[in-house]
């Protein structure tokens, strides 16, 4: 194991474990202010949105690549596909266009 | 001893066990693919796992891969970890509420493990929470976890070459999959999603930023500035009202 690596997951943990447990050594029946609660619930959408874009165009030199990945994902998605399954068929649907297109 | 093992069966952290079993084998695939990911990333076997075991946060696990895939620093990655899972901080707010007066030392074991979906199964039960059954709930799905991580990096390591370059979009259709069906529920959540994409990539193409703190700058000012059009929009509701 890389020890860069193995500080940065423990770092990882730390910080994670620090959200989780805070609350309850800090919080006895107190709320937050609502802006601040309504803030920290938009984070794992405004997360998802910033992480799929741009990257998801740079997966691979022709640009298309990412696309077409990311569009099957979004209709299988659309269609109530659950997550392994937009995963699996991504996955499948790009492993045939580099086997017709490279 | 006898009579040990019979009150246990009665006991709350059967029941939790129980209740988490559908968050263990919703775990299962969803961990798989973290090993198998973690493995194409690049991470030995005993990373990938230190990771589940330590870490024990999905999507946290997931954005760590593309980010150490793109080459970002340890500590931005550790800054990401911690943003995209500030989250936990209301999840416990309520927890810490709805769960039985027990000892700090107790809660600070049963925290480590909250998740999205074991708060989602704990926090819709009727009436106080005792310890031993939000353990079980959570710790049926560490278990998981953990074991389907190792799993998923050895069945990854047996992958071929072609079917590897196309799983590097696995990580975006996941990030996909997620958000799709959220973004079907609301319009907020579409707006969060946009603007944090328009602003990340503002950041990226004008190279404002580094990867790691384009995406930490660009969720948070979507975040903040949704909720600051909905609270300013809310309350010329309200005056209306009056």
């Amino acid at each position: 194991m890389n020890s860069e690596m193995v500080w940065m997951i423990i770092g990882m943990g730390a910080v994670t474990y620090i959200s989780r447990l805070a609350p309850f050594l800090l919080f006895h029946g107190r709320e937050l202010p609502s802006f601040i609660q309504g803030v920290l619930k938009n984070v794992p959408y405004a997360t998802l949105g910033a992480l799929i874009f741009p990257g998801v165009l740079f997966i691979s030199e022709d640009i298309w690549f990412g696309l077409l990945g990311a569009a099957f994902a979004f209709v299988a998605a659309y269609l109530g596909a659950n997550v392994i399954i937009v995963v699996l068929g991504s996955i499948l649907i790009l492993s045939g266009y580099s086997f017709l297109f490279s | 001893m006898t009579e040990l093992i019979i009150e246990e069966q009665e006991s709350p952290f059967k029941k939790g066990v129980q209740a988490g079993l559908s968050i263990a084998i919703g775990y299962a695939p969803v961990a798989l693919t973290f090993g198998l990911l973690a493995k194409t990333t690049g991470l030995t076997m005993g990373e990938a796992m230190l990771m589940s075991i330590i870490v024990f946060a999905g999507a946290a696990q997931y954005i760590s891969l593309s980010l150490i895939a793109l080459g970002t620093s340890a500590f931005e990655i550790i800054l990401t970890t911690f943003i995209v899972n500030i989250r936990h901080f209301l999840m416990s707010t309520a927890l810490n509420e709805k769960a039985e007066d027990d000892s700090l030392l107790y809660k600070a074991i049963y925290s480590f493990s909250i998740t999205d979906e074991s708060f989602s199964v704990v926090a819709t039960r009727e009436g106080v929470l005792k310890t031993g059954f939000i353990l079980g709930v959570n710790l049926i799905g560490y278990f998981s976890w953990v074991i389907f991580t190792g799993v998923g990096f050895v069945i990854g390591a047996n992958l071929s070459e072609t079917l590897q370059e196309s799983m590097s979009v696995a990580l975006y259709a996941m990030f996909i999959g997620l958000l799709v069906p959220s973004m079907k529920k609301g319009v907020k959540v579409i707006y969060l999603a946009a603007l944090a994409a328009i602003f990340n990539t503002i950041f990226t193409y004008a190279e404002l930023l580094s990867t790691g703190w384009a995406i930490v700058v660009a969720t948070l000012l979507s975040a903040i500035l949704v909720e600051f059009v909905e609270s300013i929009k809310q309350s010329k509701g309200d005056n209306h009202e009056q």
